[in-house]
């Protein structure tokens, strides 16, 4: 038997020793997450992020809302009550990083799109108080002030691409998208025509209520409105989500 | 002679063990005054001022990397320098990487906390440095490692003491965290944003892995190994059991790696992963109490120190937190209770049950301890211990009691249904019903500051009573020279 004095009066086999003790863990929850196919659902209409409402969600992460709110739907009936439905991996599968959160100070957001007006959200970014009294949210009016920067949403988009989102930059990445995600859907996904698509979808849905300029408060709107939209539930009956769980 | 202390001085490097606990304490200061002010703005909103730099959201990663890195960070350091030295009788291997741990470790922190109010962040909880901020905390921490093993290699005993494994196992552990957790792609090289590698189920498991273990090993490991050494030295006596610390250290690092999925229970993460994280949680219990209990019994036959020495009340109390927090921790990763206390201010509570009442109350006692041997006097005032020990003791009592009412009341409303079958609360009454618990725990954080401002006074008038010291010492031999030259 191996005697821990062995051990004990030899740094190389401590640290040898160490390293393996708290190296199994980690290989045995993590490493199958990337090989385990069930591990995110197959369902339609889950797409990576246009690049306006990309720059929202850069925005959310450098405001730190994910230290408030959360992003993940549990499976309970209260959560089902107040928020819809529970979340699924395959709604997370573009996020770099994810956003589930950990504490709600304020709601959950993960289905928040679509059940405000853009008019709500913005006077509630502005003015939490002013639509709900009792919150206690900080105020963000500079969302409306500050001028939204997208020179560089191509690099942005071009990092993304390489962690593995979809963005298409050649012909062939194109034509992919065009068959995975459909016409639409794929042209906004194209790099080249990022700023153009950017700029024709703050004109076209107006989020920030001035058509004049482009403000962080329009990128964040279009974030906030597209969030849990994507799948359409009624497709799907409950058995089919829990064969993944 | 004039005394040991420059020939102590000489054996080992105490400058920079000076220099560390310095900045632990003004790191402390700070990020713990910036935790009671985000506090304050959860109770008062109006505080934010609509600045962006300290809204709550920017200014949080403020509060948690200045008092986990900044105040622990530099405790660790210190202590570790302190402890690694005195147990192999062998000096740091070099000064120069040594000061340069220091400025290194130092400026990085204080680059990310402008960098955080300036909203730049990697958006992932504890893990905030953007990418170049990263590289300078590897390099830091790669020439932390090398003096590390450096010293161990040059210690003048066979052995290794107990401390040294927990030490160097964190250096290990928290290497390995960051390198995997911090896996980004930069939008270019001379921008600061970058996008994880990972994404969402695959992120949130590599977060939480790197996320819990940052409290198994950076909050917990390292400062059992500041444990091992400063309560048996304070008591007098040896180490409990020698058995169990060496049962103590390797279930420790080998089941804290498995348990970090239990902040995910309930979530889009496949069920096994969280089941898995749940049981080592429950099993984790039993090295963590192998360890308290060493702790604690290192203390039988020197009972009566409880009563005459404040520096054993911070050592041995903060044990006593520490054998509570990871009670409740196992707990809470039950899913079941997890299903009302995730998202909830339980969790926040949990968390300074352990950072304040065992991980600050054990670096406060361990300070106390080697401060004025680093400057070679006595602490300039017991009674000030005293009053630091309770302010901290109370503070944390009243955070902690504040937060399980806000926590497992919001749980409680949030689930709660009429007669009808709806809902019985909108979420933002649970809000409305959390503001006095929000004012009693700022109350509580306040009150363990104010201790922490009174430390920060003992121990700088314990530095000039000793610089005094020395001066009447020099003074004295060279009146004695010249007695003899003349």
């Amino acid at each position: 038997m191996i005697k821990h004095e062995s051990i004990e009066t030899n740094v190389g086999l401590l640290i040898i020793l160490s390293l393996v003790a708290m190296s199994i863990g980690g290989l045995v929850e993590i490493v199958p997450l990337f090989y385990i196919n069930d591990t995110i659902e197959k369902v339609d209409g889950v797409r990576p992020y246009s690049p306006l409402e990309l720059r929202g969600r850069d925005i959310y992460l450098r405001e730190g809302c994910y230290l408030c709110h959360s992003q993940m739907i549990r499976p309970f009936r209260d959560e089902d009550l107040r928020y819809g439905h529970y979340s699924l991996a395959a709604e997370s599968q573009y996020d770099h990083p994810f956003q589930w959160g950990s504490k709600r100070t304020g709601p959950d957001l993960a289905r928040v799109g679509k059940k405000y007006s853009s008019e709500w959200h913005v006077q509630h970014l502005i003015a939490p108080r002013s639509v709900v009294p009792e919150s206690i949210m900080p105020n963000y009016p500079w969302l409306l002030k500050n001028e939204l920067q997208y020179a560089d949403i191509i690099e942005r988009m071009r990092a993304l691409k390489k962690t593995g989102v979809p963005y298409a930059e050649s012909p062939d990445e194109h034509a992919a998208n065009v068959e995975k995600f459909g016409e639409e859907v794929a042209a906004q996904l194209n790099i080249n025509d990022a700023e153009k698509n950017l700029l024709a979808a703050a004109e076209a849905d107006n989020f920030d209520g001035n058509p004049a300029r482009l403000s962080e408060m329009d990128a964040m709107v279009a974030y906030l409105q597209m969030l849990g939209t994507l799948v359409d539930f009624s497709q799907y009956d409950e058995g089919y989500f829990a064969e993944f769980r | 002679m004039a005394g040991s202390a420059p020939v102590v001085n000489q054996q080992y490097n105490y400058a920079i063990i000076r220099k560390f606990s310095i900045m632990a304490l003004l790191w402390g200061l700070f990020g713990m005054s910036v935790g009671v002010y985000i506090a304050s703005e959860l109770a008062w909103p109006w505080l934010n001022f609509d600045i962006p730099y300290i809204t709550f959201g920017r200014f949080r990663p403020v509060h948690t990397t200045s008092v986990i890195f900044g105040f622990g960070g530099n405790a660790l350091f210190a202590t570790s320098y302190y402890v690694v030295q005195r147990t192999c009788q062998a000096r740091l291997p070099s000064d120069f990487l040594a000061s340069f741990t220091f400025y290194g470790w130092n400026a990085g922190l204080l680059l990310g906390v402008i960098s955080y109010m300036s909203g730049i962040t990697q958006g992932r909880e504890y893990a905030e440095f953007e990418w170049p901020l990263d590289i300078v905390i590897t390099i830091v921490w790669v020439s932390y490692f090398w003096l590390y093993v450096g010293t161990l290699r040059r210690r003048s005993q066979p052995h290794i003491y107990v401390a040294n494994w927990f030490f160097l196992a964190f250096i290990l552990a928290t290497a390995l965290l960051h390198i995997f957790n911090n896996l980004a792609v930069p939008t270019s090289l001379f921008s600061m944003k970058s996008y994880s590698l990972f994404s969402g189920v695959q992120d949130a498991m590599t977060q939480w892995w790197y996320g819990h273990n940052a409290v198994g090993f950076f909050l917990t490991a390292a400062f059992l190994g500041m444990m091992y050494y400063f309560v048996p030295k304070q008591a007098g006596r040896p180490v409990y059991s020698y058995r169990l610390s060496i049962i103590h250290f390797w279930a420790l690092i080998f089941l804290y790696m498995w348990v970090g999925t239990h902040h995910l229970h309930w979530t889009a993460i496949p069920d096994w992963t969280s089941t898995l994280a749940a049981t080592f949680s429950i099993l984790l219990l039993m090295p963590s109490w192998g360890g308290m209990i060493n702790g604690i019994m290192t203390l039988s036959g020197a009972w009566d120190k409880l009563r005459s020495d404040p520096i054993m009340l911070f050592l041995i109390t903060s044990l006593s937190f520490y054998g509570m927090s990871t009670f409740e921790g196992p707990m809470m990763a039950l899913k079941s209770v997890n299903a009302l206390s995730h998202y909830t201010d339980w969790t926040i509570g949990h968390v300074h049950s352990g950072a304040l009442g065992w991980v600050a109350m054990v670096s406060f006692g361990s300070f106390y301890h080697m401060i004025p041997r680093l400057y070679d006097t006595k602490l300039y005032s017991q009674k000030l211990v005293y009053a630091h020990f309770f302010l901290a003791t109370i503070g944390i009592i009243l955070y902690i009691v504040a937060l399980w009412v806000a926590g497992i009341g919001q749980g409680i409303m949030l689930r709660a249904f009429d007669d009808f079958g709806n809902l019985q609360y909108t979420f933002v009454e649970s809000v409305a019903f959390m503001h006095w618990p929000y004012v009693v725990r700022t109350l509580g954080g306040a009150l363990f500051v104010t201790g922490v401002v009174i430390m920060a006074f003992n121990i700088f008038m314990t530095i000039t009573q000793a610089k005094r010291q020395a001066a009447a010492i020099e003074a004295k031999i060279a009146a004695k020279m010249a007695g003899v030259s003349a």
